[in-house]
């Protein structure tokens, strides 16, 4: 187990290494640099800008010292605003964003799981078809036309809930179901194909043949062996949901990770778009960790050494 | 399993070819997918065609009317009109043309370096397969839209560049299953006479390999499509894809989305569009997955 994880972190770190390189890199490529602007400073302010942001020595030295920052949580300075770090907006901002795709990935998989085991249970019938229809259209609309359409529905037009702002319950509702919605429907498409195929496995039929109830066979044979899809499909999952995120903080005004790196984007805030990027890809990587271990815990096919 | 690989592997060419008419046959039976692909060439046709159907210019001003104002149909504005009073419906075609293009390049771009990568991987196999796919690997758990992004915030905002970047980062499962096709090819007894006779890898990745992968590519090729479709309206949504005087799906729903309060019809059209390309070429794709690749049903 524990070689396992070494193993798995021994592969985690190179790419976290990929990442961070180039998104310095690719920073340091931008032509004009951070402080090209429309209005000329003289170039003694300018030569103190770039000693104080150690942008004067060389490059290797500066990627060492992001390197180093990044060790300690330090992610470098915001280049736009200017009284905050980018580690202070960026870990200001994740108890938001953190709690919206929380929920809604648990979400996701509950709804996404139940409905693909229903539909799958119930193969070619109608409720397979209108699950999977639906569960399509989850899937083609983007959650960028999903979220202003709930919103001019729920909250114009009925007047149910409010549509933007953030730190009451019902701030919560809308954002969360145009994040989670396309999950669902991944999941549901998934859990589906997999627990159809299990169903006709031979172990299946042995569970059968021996006299087992249906409800046992399902429950404790095929759908534990149906989810492993579902889970390898968590890393991708969570990557998605941090992609959605970042529209629907937008749409609905709400103050997390996503809504700065937008801002820092249009912003041009090198520092900040760098910083959520090494941040989210990170977290992205330990989430594919978590779903790697356990695929291990699930499936006895997988050993440990 | 072992019997039926080899029954495969000895099937003749006849058999081969008409591997492909029952595809066809399988995809025509499937009324969704069918449906979609009419409704699919009609929206690219309608697109593309806009400059010839006797519509107004995208850019055409009409004074008279108010900006966001509702579908008139009387003066044959099908969506209303936009901020600038210009017809909606007709900037939505426009808008079209760039969306469903950067979908086929960004598709095409993805083509190529997947085949050839993963293609490469399956036929030199061992150590090499492994890097490769090690990279793969790593490439899988970056969050590609947030380099996109930046490549934007870093290179100024134009087309091609989205084109590229787009297609550059959507090759990875296109790798892949180019891998495990070859994987399963290079075995073959054809391979190895090609081999034998002394074509060149090169030659035999080009001229046997890639040919042989033929179906699963073109099912993942349709779904694919959507995907970058789908991307590209993201970043425009957000401001930081095409820009004006250009616009695509992304910007015009993005726009439409501000001022849905007073003109709901914009976004439910813009967006409804939209949506129903990426559905039909989803239905599409799954259409070509049933039909190309029967045991995956």
């Amino acid at each position: 187990m524990l070689h396992y994880l070494m193993r798995r972190l021994g592969g985690a770190i190179p790419t976290l290494f990929v990442i961070i390189a180039g998104t310095f890199f690719l920073m340091r490529l931008a032509p004009g640099g951070p402080f090209a602007r429309e209005r000329k400073v003289p170039p003694e302010v300018e030569a103190n800008l770039l000693k104080a942001y150690h942008l004067d020595e060389p490059l290797w030295q500066q990627f060492l010292r992001y390197l180093n920052g990044l060790l300690h949580g330090d992610f470098g300075p915001s280049f736009k605003y200017k009284d905050f770090s980018v580690a202070e907006l960026i870990f200001g901002g994740f108890p938001v964003s953190l709690q919206l795709g929380g929920i809604a990935i648990v979400l996701a998989l509950t709804i996404g799981l139940t409905l693909g085991i229903w539909a799958a249970l119930r193969q070619n019938s109608i409720t397979d078809y209108a699950a999977m229809s639906v569960s399509m259209v989850g899937i083609a609309v983007p959650n960028f036309v999903v979220a202003p359409i709930l919103t001019l529905l729920i909250g114009m037009q009925l007047q149910l809930l409010p549509v933007g702002g953030w730190g009451h319950a019902s701030n919560y509702v809308l954002p969360v179901i145009a994040l989670c919605l396309p999950q669902i429907a991944a999941i549901a498409r998934l859990t589906r194909a997999s627990m159809i195929e299990v169903l006709s496995s031979n172990f299946v039929r042995t569970a059968r043949a021996k006299g087992l109830p249906a409800r046992v066979t399902i429950t404790r044979h095929a759908i534990r062996a149906a989810v492993l899809p579902v889970v390898s499909y968590l890393g991708p999952a969570v990557a998605n949901i941090i992609t959605g995120s970042v529209v629907v903080e937008q749409i609905f005004s709400i103050p997390g990770i996503g809504r700065y790196f937008v801002q820092g984007s249009l912003n041009r805030d090198y520092t900040l778009v760098m910083g959520v990027t090494v941040f989210y890809g990170a977290l992205i990587i330990l989430c594919n960790l978590i779903a790697d271990l356990l695929y291990g815990v699930l499936d006895p096919k997988v050993r440990y050494d | 399993m072992a019997v039926a690989d080899i029954a495969v592997g000895t099937v003749p060419e006849v058999k081969g070819r008409s591997l492909w008419a029952d595809a066809r046959h399988r995809f025509l039976r499937n009324k969704a997918a069918v449906a979609s692909l009419i409704i699919f060439c009609l929206i690219v046709a309608a697109c593309f065609l806009a400059p010839h159907l006797g519509l107004r210019a995208p850019d055409d001003i009409n004074w008279e009317l108010e900006s966001w104002g509702p579908p008139n149909l009387e003066l044959g504005y099908l969506l209303g009109t936009d901020a600038n009073n210009r017809d909606l419906f007709v900037r939505t075609l426009y808008g079209g043309q760039v969306s469903l293009l950067v979908g086929f390049t960004a598709t095409l771009v993805s083509l190529v370096i997947g085949v050839i990568w993963g293609a490469t991987a399956g036929f030199i196999g061992g150590r090499v397969d492994g890097f490769m796919m090690r990279i793969v690997d790593i490439l899988y758990s970056i969050p590609f839209i947030f380099f996109v992004i930046m490549l934007t915030v870093v290179f100024g905002r134009f087309i091609t560049l989205i084109y590229v970047a787009i297609g550059a980062v959507s090759w990875l499962d296109m790798a892949r299953i180019v891998r495990g096709q070859t994987i399963s090819i290079r075995r073959r007894e054809f391979i190895e006479a090609a081999e034998a006779s002394g074509v060149s890898k090169w030659r035999i990745i080009t001229r046997h390999i890639i040919p042989n992968c033929l179906g699963p590519v073109v099912v993942y090729v349709t779904l694919t499509v959507p995907n970058v479709i789908l991307t590209e309206s993201f970043i425009s949504f957000l401001g930081m894809g095409v820009q004006e005087p250009d616009s695509s799906w992304g910007t015009l729903v993005s726009e439409a989305a501000v001022v849905m309060e007073i003109a709901p019809w914009a976004i439910i059209g813009t967006g409804g569009i939209l949506a129903v390309t990426l559905l039909c070429l989803n239905f599409i794709g799954d259409g070509m997955r049933d039909a190309l690749d029967p045991k995956d049903r």
